[in-house]
This record gives structure tokens, sequence and C-alpha cells, in this order.
């Protein structure tokens, strides 16, 4: 097995946060960025239907699969906001994460 | 008091890719694939279920539910509750027979928390998938994925959760099996059953109307329950939460998301609750254990990830 010599990775920079991870060019934003260990992106459902993981995108090109349009409108993608689990980096890129979720609550006690 | 409905029949669940949904809960999750109609959408059932279908996917650019049935026991019945909600002041549709490929006359219904539901007395049976009715074997042996035996249930979330109960317990004769309370004494979750299962369906408040939690299925062992965590690795699946245990009727569950974004879990066991039974009740102010038992942490997203 050597496919894995084929992938491109790209660096992902978020200006909200101050923060990067590498993101290989076959693997949607999210993604990436969960493997490398960054917390920067909220994660919500992965899959374009729940709105967490909307970003805006400052500079860089990718590729995108369809998204909820309750979360992103045609003008929101025109604008460059995007949900992180459908896109997919076809250069380094530029980011603002929107979105930030309050601690998970401590439950019991 | 019970008043003629039997149980969760079907619903019908908006996917952005059909092909990528197909390959989550037919492949995946083991459901099995019985027809596509003139609209695209595609059917599917558990293997245990008699009748024709319980799921529909359609594919629209907004995930979540459309709508999700009850059956009732016959038509003088949907006649009745049809009266009935309409004496309530629900908006009421009837959907022709044939709408849905093999079944009948549908009777839909809008809710407080934003959501349709619908009732309806007649489906084709097509009988269990790939046993027979006449001394059947144990259980088909082609079955792919988690092998889910049945759609089970669905959590919904919406704001005035009362409202829509009121519907479910006055006119349609759910019981509350389970509840959560909050130290005001507001109910911020109920668990309804219509059977003697723990829940037919569960209402969570939330201030957004029409939102999806997820779509349950019924599997029969713990055991299963593990090989579908193995099942959502090798795949790669988005995973919520588990292998675990639920506080709130004691299930044995997992959740993921298919690939539009729409939460599923897979389940076995829970309680049983019958007519006479009070409601079970779990505090709000410890929320954490009622939802995840082991962990006795609620994790944020199992609150905010919605459809």
């Amino acid at each position: 097995m050597t496919e894995q010599s084929t992938k491109e990775t790209f660096r992902i920079t978020d200006l909200n946060t101050d923060t990067e991870f590498y993101c290989a060019d076959d693997t949607s934003l999210l993604v990436g960025m969960e493997r490398a260990g960054s917390r920067s992106i909220s994660i919500g459902c992965r899959g374009g239907g729940c709105g967490v993981c909307k970003i805006d995108v400052v500079s860089g090109t990718f590729s995108g699969k369809r998204m909820s349009k309750a979360h992103i409108s045609e003008e929101d993608i025109a604008a460059g906001t995007v949900l992180a689990c459908r896109i997919i980096p076809l250069s380094d890129m530029s980011i603002r994460s929107k979105t930030i979720l309050k601690p998970a609550n401590t439950g019991s006690k | 008091m019970k008043k003629g409905v039997m149980r969760p029949g079907h619903i019908q669940i908006r996917v952005l890719d059909i092909k990528e949904a197909l390959e989550h809960y037919r492949d995946l999750i083991g459901l099995i694939e019985v027809d596509t109609d003139s609209q695209g959408r595609v059917y599917l059932k558990g293997w245990t279920e008699v009748d024709k279908f319980s799921v529909v996917l359609r594919e629209a650019d907004e995930p979540g539910m459309d709508f999700v049935g009850y059956k009732v026991l016959n038509n003088d019945v949907l006649s009745q509750l049809e009266k009935e909600l309409v004496d309530y002041g629900c908006q009421v549709e009837e959907i022709p027979a044939g709408e849905l490929n093999g079944c009948g006359r549908r009777v839909r219904f809008d809710s407080p928390t934003g959501h349709m539901f619908e009732l309806y007395a007649e489906k084709e049976q097509t009988g269990k998938w790939g046993v027979s009715n006449v001394n059947p074997e144990a259980w088909p042996r082609d079955l792919k994925g988690m092998k889910a035996t049945r759609f089970d249930h669905c959590l919904l979330y919406g704001p005035n959760i009362a409202g829509t109960v009121k519907i479910f317990q006055d006119v349609l004769g759910f019981d509350i099996a389970e509840q959560v309370i909050d130290p005001e004494g507001n109910r911020a979750a109920a668990f309804l059953t219509t059977s003697i299962k723990a829940h037919d369906v569960a209402f969570i408040e939330c201030p957004e109307p029409g939102k999806f939690h997820h779509a349950s299925f019924f599997l029969d062992t713990w055991e299963d329950v593990l090989r579908a965590a193995d099942l959502i690795s090798m795949t790669d699946t988005p995973i919520d939460i588990g292998p675990t245990r639920h506080g709130l009727t004691h299930g044995k569950t997992i959740y993921f998301f298919d690939p539009s974004g729409n939460r599923s879990e897979v389940f076995c066991g829970g309680d049983y609750h019958y007519s006479d039974h009070p409601p079970v009740t779990w505090k709000a102010e410890d929320l954490g254990k009622a939802i995840f038992y082991h962990d006795r942490v609620l994790n944020e997203r199992f609150l905010t990830v919605l459809t």
C-alpha cells in the first residue's frame, strides 16, 4: 500500500482563534481539524445539517458539498460563509470560525 | 386511555443526497430497501416489520423530518380521531391513499412544537422480510450492517412541548411513561407510549420549532449495540455518543449521524410501561445521569445539534 503519498496537505489558519492545522485534500475542513487535535471550529453533525460548524472563508480555494439551506443560503456561499464539514481544501486557506459553543455543562453533583 | 393508536408506523426524513443516505440507512443500519416512488422517495423497513415500509427518505436542500405517522386500529378509529383533532383545534389535512406507495388515507395534523404528525389505518402488508409467516426461521441470513429490526421511535425538539404532549395524551391516548421535571415543576422532556414500550415518541423543550433530534431503530442485544459501534468505526461514520446506557428508559444505546447530519440511534432493552403505571420522573438537575447514565455528564451537542 503506497497510496497515501498522493495526498496533498494544506495549511488552514483560523484568524478567530489564531490557530492553525493541516488538512488533507480528501478530507473536510472539520474532520481535518479534529484529526489534527485542534478545536477551533465547533463540531456538530459533520453532515451539513445542523449549522454548528459555520465559518467564513477569508482566502483560499475549496470544493463544497450540499449544505442545509436552513443554515447556508446562496448569498452566504457567495460571501464565503460555509459549513466546515462540507468543504474540502484545494489550497492553503485562511478562515474565521464563528460558532463558539459553551463548554459542556458539568451534569450531576 | 387508549384511543386505538397502535404504533409508530413511518417517518419521512429529508436528506441532502439520496445515494449517500442509502449507504447509511440500508447498508450501515441494515434496513431493507423496498420501493422507490415517482417523486424519487426511497422506502425502507426493518426486517421484522410486517407492513410494507417504515422509513421514507426524501432528497431536499434542508435535512430534518417531514412527518412521523402512527398506525391506528381501523378506518373507524381514523375518522373518529380526525374529527377529534379538528375539534381540538389542530390544522388537519387529508392525504389521499396512494400518496405514499402502499399506504391508505392519511390524516396529517400540526402541533405546537412545530412538527407534522400523521395517522393512518391501512398499509400494504408484505410480511416480515426474508422469513415466512408459517414456521418462521429465527432470522434471515442475508441482512446487512447493524441488522436493525424495526423503526422504534423518534425524539423531537420544539417549543411548548406541553401543548403537543396534551394532544398526544388527550386526543391520541398516549401515556407519559417518563418525564424530566425542573425545580419549578415544568416538564422539560416527555417520553410517551401508546404500547408497553418505554417510548413511542419523545419530546424535549427547545426554542426552535419543528426540530428533529433522532430516529431510533431497535436491536436485540447489547452485543448488537457494540457491533454497531464497530461498524460505525469501520465506516468512519460520525459518532455522537456511546455505546452507553440512558437513565431515562434505561435503554442501551449508541448515537451517530447520517451523511446529511440527521442523528440516528440504535438501541436495545429498556423499561416497559402499562397504562396504570405512574410516570417515572427524572429531575432536571440530574439531567446528565438521566440522559447518559454512565458518564452522568450531558454533552452540549446532544441538546444543540439538531436538524
